[in-house]
Order: structure tokens, then sequence, then C-alpha cells
């Protein structure tokens, strides 16, 4: 408690003070003191001439950016940290919000710490080549993550790693999906953080263990951070030690707190968290002052966004063929309600989601809004409307995750929710359940390259597949499975903790956080539909020269995972929740708590790649799936019904999120706006 | 008693207000030129369906039809009168929105027995989607094999009975978006005191293909889909003879 905190703290002036005056407690912040917004869009302001101006140098990077391959300019000479580059503009006269993460916008930074190989190639793939200094610095006498993570494999592991039934592991590039509470240094400037940490460096225990000599050099590690922030913004001219004492300040301080995290972390998710609700606070203390216009006020939001919509990172083919694309997640999450029962939409929500309209539509920052029924009806019309007319949106279930995480949690990536500034999460890919399967009937022999990667278990003896037998034999070999996963996942969180800290986010975080420790599976849809294949129908297996099954040959009709068929929908509940009950056995580094997600959205195809015949039908190579969504083409009995199915997966075991890609054609959602517009019922009084 | 059933989708977004549980019945005495369900004109091939478990998978889902309810289509969904009372019946007690989506040919004003399980199905009915397919006698049973008279007069019962009805009608070019016609038709849904909607619909040809699959020839080959623009207009032209009738 530091009450003295709000003594001559003329940036405060006019808020609400409660809790967060004395404590970093943003959320507290924000309930006593944000306004919500039940009007429509119509305040909404378009874009100034610099934004156009703006917006068009971008655009024209980007195209440059896409004639060159890919990639404009990669940083080669210089490991990025907070500090390492001087400030970049695209134009400093009409930029309201600054800041990139090298010294010019589109030139990627060169970091090294999660592997020296996977920053060599990235840049070598993209025709550039890094510092011989740098590559002997960082082979020889500075380890990296990467090295350290293989320094402690096991055979099991890499052979896992290799036959892809564990994959994706973020072994040799950063993990992500931390969001560090960026909105912290706009309320208290980075002094009180500071004063705050050093607060907390005296609150450890004083019996000098493993963890608390960790925690220790963790906290000086964050203070260290804390202090290259104020530095980076002065170099932008900015005296970021103090709150910030209107909207564009607040903007600027939040963003500069992104920055430093995107120039230290080049993370698999770098999200931004929930930020637009705190910003309205101050944005609506300056309508009232006349500090700013809306129209002043759209364009900080335009330039924020923008400067979002710049962060890139190197990466090698390969990554983005994981990722389909080059994607930075900066995901923001938007709206919600509150648990005291007030929605959390404000004006700042509608100018975030107007962006789209000011600067058009684009994937980044990845706009999600948080989804409750209790929603204001404008808001909700809104969003159809920016969904409809710009494809960029995403939605997540607020009245489902708000029950577990309250309502000042965010979204990292896609699905991952956590609360901002208290929870984090250890990335963990995810295990791939369709070849844990085959391994099943294989007795741990890889059905792809014949090696054995499992444990050598009975394999299956007769020639049609028996569902109480496969089933006990999956059921072991999903144990070994999620054994040696988590155990990967160990030593993965405890090597990047060691040489690859994320000392800018967790600067931004509380002492004691939660730490998720997600896993993952893939090809859910294609074990439920191979056990039913296996129970409803008769599957017969096919073995090569070696008597290893290879494929099958299925007689009858089965149901399909897809179809709100219990039959089927309720096998694959009951492996989600086996698979998290044998994650929950294990060992957890750091005592992190276990979820799982099943959220693979573009990473299917790899993994079907790397997957031989399945049961369901589904030939070798084919893609799985993406998340929990059906096979292709075997939901036929309309969209509720398949997404029933989807909705009977158990979130308490998979709270890391499950994700349903949806496709659907406009004219399947209703007719056209023109022809058929809102109410429908014709006024016959005129 | 078994309703004969084509199909049953579980997201119609159009056929009525909200999300609904869409039942496509087989079986139609029209043979409409440009009818996207072909395959729902004769009974082969039905399957047969208990209306509890349509009411069943209904309630599975029942918070997706929050603002929904059922419609029941096809085909011609009066064809199946005591299916369709038996449904609406379960349905009611379930306090579920329902539609009958319906080209009004079966209706029998002589037939009193008939008259009697409609009278019942309607007042288990929130909402009839009549779908006019031509005003002019004529033209009508050139383009739908049928007369139109029981049609317009189950309309007017509608009207009289005071059912919520929405007036359907497809724009079909060169074939149902004459001005003269259009107009006429306005005129007398005019008279309609229980009209709540218009629902002008733009021709499509993605029926087309189903016509080739199933041997059936296609007689409205050629004819291309309905300018979407131009749709707005024709729907103004029936809005027009509303509106006169409506003044009188």
């Amino acid at each position: 408690m530091r009450p003295e905190w709000k003594n001559n703290r003329p940036e405060w002036d006019g808020f609400t003070f409660n809790k967060w005056d004395a404590e970093v407690d943003v959320r507290d912040f924000i309930q006593k003191n944000y306004t919500p917004y039940d009007g429509d869009e119509s305040f909404l302001a378009g874009p100034t001439q610099n934004t156009k101006d703006l917006w068009k140098m971008v655009l024209d990077l980007q195209k440059k950016e896409r004639e060159n391959g890919g990639v404009l300019d990669m940083d080669t000479k210089v490991v990025s940290t907070i500090t390492s580059h001087g400030p970049g503009y695209l134009d400093k006269s009409k930029e309201t919000i600054v800041g990139f993460q090298t010294d010019k916008p589109f030139k990627r930074s060169l970091q090294p710490y999660g592997g020296i190989r996977m920053a060599e190639k990235a840049c070598s793939d993209n025709g550039y080549e890094v510092d011989p200094e740098i590559s002997e610095f960082f082979s020889t006498h500075r380890k990296t993550h990467n090295a350290g993570v293989f320094d402690a494999y096991n055979a099991e592991m890499r052979a896992c790693r290799t036959a892809h039934i564990i994959t994706g592991l973020p072994d040799a590039y950063g993990r992500g999906r931390i969001i560090g509470d960026y909105r912290r240094v706009a309320l208290y400037g980075i002094d009180i953080l500071i004063q705050d940490k050093e607060d907390q460096k005296n609150s450890t225990g004083r019996v000098m263990t493993d963890d608390v000599i960790r925690l220790r050099e963790e906290l000086s590690e964050q203070i260290t951070a804390l202090k290259m922030m104020k530095e980076m913004a002065a170099s932008y001219g900015f005296d970021i030690s103090k709150p910030a004492k209107n909207v564009k300040e607040a903007i600027q301080w939040t963003y500069f707190g992104y920055l430093c995290s995107v120039k230290e972390q080049n993370g698999a998710a770098m999200s931004l968290g929930r930020t637009s609700t705190f910003l309205d606070v101050y944005a609506q203390r300056d309508l009232k002052a006349g500090t700013f216009t809306e129209e002043e006020i759209q364009e900080f939001v335009d330039h924020f966004i923008m400067k979002l919509r710049c962060v890139k990172f190197a990466r090698t083919p390969e990554y983005n063929q994981i990722f389909a694309g080059d994607p930075v997640w900066v995901t923001e999450s938007l709206g919600g309600v509150g648990v005291d029962g007030r929605h959390m939409v404000t004006k700042m929500s509608f100018r975030f989601l107007h962006t789209l309209e000011n600067l058009g539509a684009a994937p980044e920052p990845n706009l999600t809004v948080l989804w409750s029924t209790r929603l204001p009806e404008n808001w909700k019309r809104y969003c159809a409307k920016i969904s409809i007319t710009t494809s960029s949106i995403q939605y997540e279930n607020d009245d489902l995750m708000r029950v577990t995480h309250g309502d000042d949690y965010g979204i990292a990536c896609c699905v991952s929710s956590m609360r901002i500034g208290k929870e984090m999460q250890f990335f963990g890919a995810r295990a791939n359940l369709a070849k844990c399967l085959l391994y099943a009937l294989n007795g741990g022999i890889d059905e792809v390259t014949k090696k054995q990667v499992g444990p050598k278990y009975r394999p299956v003896t007769g020639d049609v597949l028996d569902y109480d037998d496969v089933m006990d034999k999956f059921m072991d070999m999903m144990e070994w499975q999620a054994d040696v996963y988590v155990n990967t996942l160990n030593i993965i969180h405890y090597m990047h903790d060691k040489y690859c800290y994320e000392r800018a986010e967790m600067a931004l975080h509380d002492r004691d956080v939660r730490r998720y420790f997600a896993t993952g599976v893939a090809g859910l849809s294609i074990v439920a539909d191979s056990l039913s294949a296996i129970k409803y129908a008769k599957v017969e297996v096919i073995r090569d020269e070696d008597g290893i099954i290879v494929d099958f040959k299925t007689t009858g009709d089965f149901p399909k995972y897809g179809n709100d068929d219990d039959r089927v929908d309720l096998i694959a509940k009951d492996i989600v929740h086996k698979f998290m009950t044998a994650v929950r056995r294990h060992h957890t580094y750091r005592d992190g708590f276990p979820t799982t997600s099943i959220l693979t959205i573009t990473s299917n195809v790899t993994y079907g790649k790397a997957t031989g015949n399945t049961p369901d039908g589904r030939r070798k190579g084919q893609p799985f799936a993406p998340g929990a969504n059906p096979m292709h083409g075997r939901d036929t009995h309309g969209a509720v019904a398949s997404l029933s199915s989807v909705s009977k997966l158990p979130f308490n075991d998979a709270q890391d999120g499950i994700s349903n890609t949806f496709t659907i054609i406009p004219g399947a959602l209703g007719k056209e706006d023109k022809v058929f517009a809102g109410d429908i019922n014709i006024d016959l009084n005129k | 008693m078994d309703g004969q059933i084509h199909s049953l989708e579980s997201f119609g977004t159009v056929d009525g207000p909200g999300t609904r549980y869409v039942v496509f019945v087989k079986g139609c005495p029209m043979r409409c030129a440009y009818c996207h369900n072909p395959d729902t004109w004769d009974m082969a091939g039905a399957t047969p369906t208990k209306a509890s478990y349509i009411i069943e998978q209904y309630e599975r889902n029942a918070p997706f039809y929050k603002n929904g309810g059922i419609t029941v289509t096809g085909g011609e969904p009066l064809m199946q009168i005591d299916f369709l009372l038996e449904l609406f019946t379960l349905a009611k007690e379930k306090n579920i929105h329902t539609c009958i989506d319906t080209s009004g040919i079966c209706f029998d004003p002589d037939n009193a027995s008939w008259m009697e399980t409609l009278d019942k199905v309607l007042a288990l009915t929130d909402l009839v989607m009549l779908d006019i397919k031509h005003i002019d006698p004529e033209k009508h049973k050139e383009l739908t094999g049928q007369p139109n008279d029981k049609i317009l007069a189950f309309a007017k019962y509608l009207s009289g009975k005071n059912i919520d009805t929405w007036i359907r009608h497809v724009v079909v070019p060169g074939i149902t978006d004459d001005d003269t016609y259009l107009y006429k038709l306005g005129y007398f849904i005019g008279g309609l005191s229980s009209l709540k909607a218009l629902d002008v619909l733009p021709y499509h040809t993605m029926g087309e293909s189903k016509y080739e699959k199933l041997g059936i020839p296609y007689r409205l080959k050629g004819v291309p889909p309905m300018d979407k623009d131009k749709l707005i207009e024709k729907k103004q032209v029936i809005l027009d003879g509303i509106k006169a009738r409506r003044a009188e």
C-alpha cells in the first residue's frame, strides 16, 4: 500500500479513487471510472488527412515488402533490446502516436535469444546474413533457449518431436502468449511501477531456495526493463516516468509498453490485452474538459492501430507454414460485461472497431469482441455491420469465460484467456491425438516412419477392430503421450525462463502470477469419428509386409461428430476429459495450472501431412479439421447441429479454449440487406 | 402419425423471423417452373418422421432459436395437414413459434372435414408465409400447372381469421416481372388486413442442377437471375398497389 502515490498527482485529477491509487490495480480504476455507452456509432469521426497520408505510406511499404518477396529489411547486426534502436518514424510531422521496433518501419529486428539457428535461418531464407560475430557470440558465449532445451531433451522426446506425435513445440522460437498489462504504464508511469517492483523484491522469502532466488533475479530483470522503457520513450521525446495526463499520452504510454515487449520477444502470439475501455476513461475526461475533439481522439486511435499493424518479426518459411502466414496475433479484447452486471462497451470500443472503416480491413490487430447476450443492442448491430463489411472481427463467449476469469481478462493469440497482469501462460503447442490412436493400434510404432517411437505396448492382433480393446489400448497410449508431452514442455519452459525471459511483459504483471500450463490437442474429430466407426460399423485393418497397420476397410455407416448425435459427440467429450485428466496427473513446471486447448486453426494442415490413414476414412496426409471442427463435409444436419456438437465439449477440461472455424456464404445468413433490411414489417398506414 | 419428410435443417435463416428449425416435407401438387426444390415434388424417398422426434431435435438446441421457431415448408405442408396439426400441437405445448410456408393450393372450402382440421392448425399457427406465384389466373396456370382461385381465396380466409401473413413473391425476369401484374398483386394483397410483411424474392438459378440430377427438363433454361437493384424497383410497384388499395 502506497497512499502517498496520489499526493501531488495532477494526472489523476477528476478520477474517482478507490484502491487503485495506492496499489497497482488497473481493473479497480476501470470499474470506478468508466462510462458504459449505449448509443450508436453516429458520433464516430472519419480519417483525417494525416491519417490517410500515413496509411498510404504503410500501404506502399506493404506493397514493396510483397514485391521484395515478403521481407523489406532485416537487422543483421544489432541484437534487439528495449533500447537497442533509436527512434523510427513514417513521417514524424504527421504521426500522433510514435514508435517502431527498430529505427525504421518494416525493418525486422534480430532476436537470437530464442535460438541463434532460427534467427540465422530467418535471415538466410530471406536473403540476409547475420553478422558472424553475433552468430559466434550466441553459439559460444551466450546460450540460447533452443540450446538449453536440446541439452535437456532425452531420446524419447526427440523421437516424438521428429515423428510429430507432439508437434509445433516452442523449443526453437519464442513461446509468446504472455500479455503485459500495458495500461499500467499509462495509469501509473514507470517510476511508481519501479517502486512497486522494489517493494515486491523486498517482500520475497528470506530463505534462499531455488524459487526465491529465481524470483529475485526475475524481479531485478523486470526493474531493468522498466528503466530501459523510460530510456526508450525518452529517445522519442517522452517522459513516461510519470502517469499519462490525457488520452493521447495514455495511448502512447500503453503503446510504448507493448512496443518494448515486441522489441525483445518474437513470440508465437504477442497480444495487446484489453485496453479500449481503460483508454475511454481518459477520452471521456478530455472530451469533457475540451482537451481534444472526437476527431482528434479518433486520429490517435487510428495511428495507434496503424502502428500495431506494422509489428513485424523475422521468421522462417517453415514457421510461417505452421501458422499459415506471418501472424503476430496482436489480439485486443473489446466489450464484455462486468461482474457487477454493467456492460463494458464504451465509445472507445466503437473507435477501435471504426479503425476497420477508417483504415480498411486487416487481420491485425486481431480485434476480438467479448460477446454476451447482455451487450447493448447498438453495439451488437455495429459489430454485425463491421463484420459484414470487413470480415475482420473475432467473437468469443464472454458469458462462458467471465465465470472463470472475471471482467478484466484478455485473449492471447486466438482463444487463450487470462486475467491481465495477474495470469500468464506457458504456451505448449499440441499433442497429435490421431497419431496417438494409430500408435495404440501398432504398439507404439509410427505408421509413417515405421520406427518404434512410443512404448512397446501390445498391438492390436485381430483383423477387425474391437471398440473396448481399442479404447483400452488408446487410453494407455494417451497416458504415455501426456507424460512425454508434459515433460517436454517442462524442459521448454524452464529453459525459456532461463535464457529468453520476458522481462518487459513480466514487469507489467503482479509479483505472484498464476501460470497456466497450456497443452493442446489436434485431431479430435478424427479420433471421435474413428472410434465411432469402430463402435458402430465394422473396421477391418490392413497390414503392410511388416505387419504394421497402415490402412482400414470400413463397412457400414457410423455416427459422425458434427451432427448433434450423442453417440459420437460424447466420445469426443470423453476423450477431452481423459486427456486432461492424464495431463493433470503430472508435475508441471513452476506449479503451472494445467489447461488444454482444441484450437489448431491453421496448423491442422501440417499435422495432417505427418499422419497416416485413420479408421474414420481420412487418407494419409489429408489435413485435420481445424480446432474442434467436425471433419470436412461430415456435418450434414446444418449449422446448429454442427455447433451443438462442438458445444458439448467441456470448457472445464479445455480452459485454454475451444475453437470452431465456421464459414458460411452470406446468403445463408439471411437475405441481402439491400433487398431485405432490418424490420421487414411494412408500414401499412402510410 | 408419421410425417413424410424430405429433410430437416437446423439453421434456417431465410424462412421466417429469427433462426429457425426448418422441416421440408415431401409432396407438392404444384409444378412451378422456377421451383428450386423439385426433389420434394413426389412422395418417393420420403423419410417417415414422428412429430415428437422433430420437437425433440428442436428442444435440444432451443437456445439457438430464441428469436425464431419452427417453419414447415417443402413441398407443400398443407398436403400433410394431419401431421401438421400433430406437430404444431406439440410445438405449442412447448411455446414454440410456428410458421407454415405454403402455396395455399390445398385450400378446399367445400371440404368440411378438411376445413375443420385447417381451423385447428391455424389456431396453433403464429405465421403463414403465403407464396403467390402470379396474380393472373391464366399466367398462374402456365407457370405452375394449377389455377390460383383457391390460393387467393386462402389469402382472404387468413385475413378473415386474422392470421399473421407474409406474402412472398418470386420475381423472374420476363415471367413475373411485369409491372401491370405486380401492381395488381399489390392491389389484391392490400386488401388483406392480416398482412404483416412483403417478401419479394429474386429468381436465382441454383435449383437448375437439381433438375439435371433428377432428369427433369428445366423450363427456365437460359433465364438469367433477377437483378437485385431492379428487384427493389419491382418491390416498390407492389407496394404502390398495396397503398392504392389501402387508400380506398
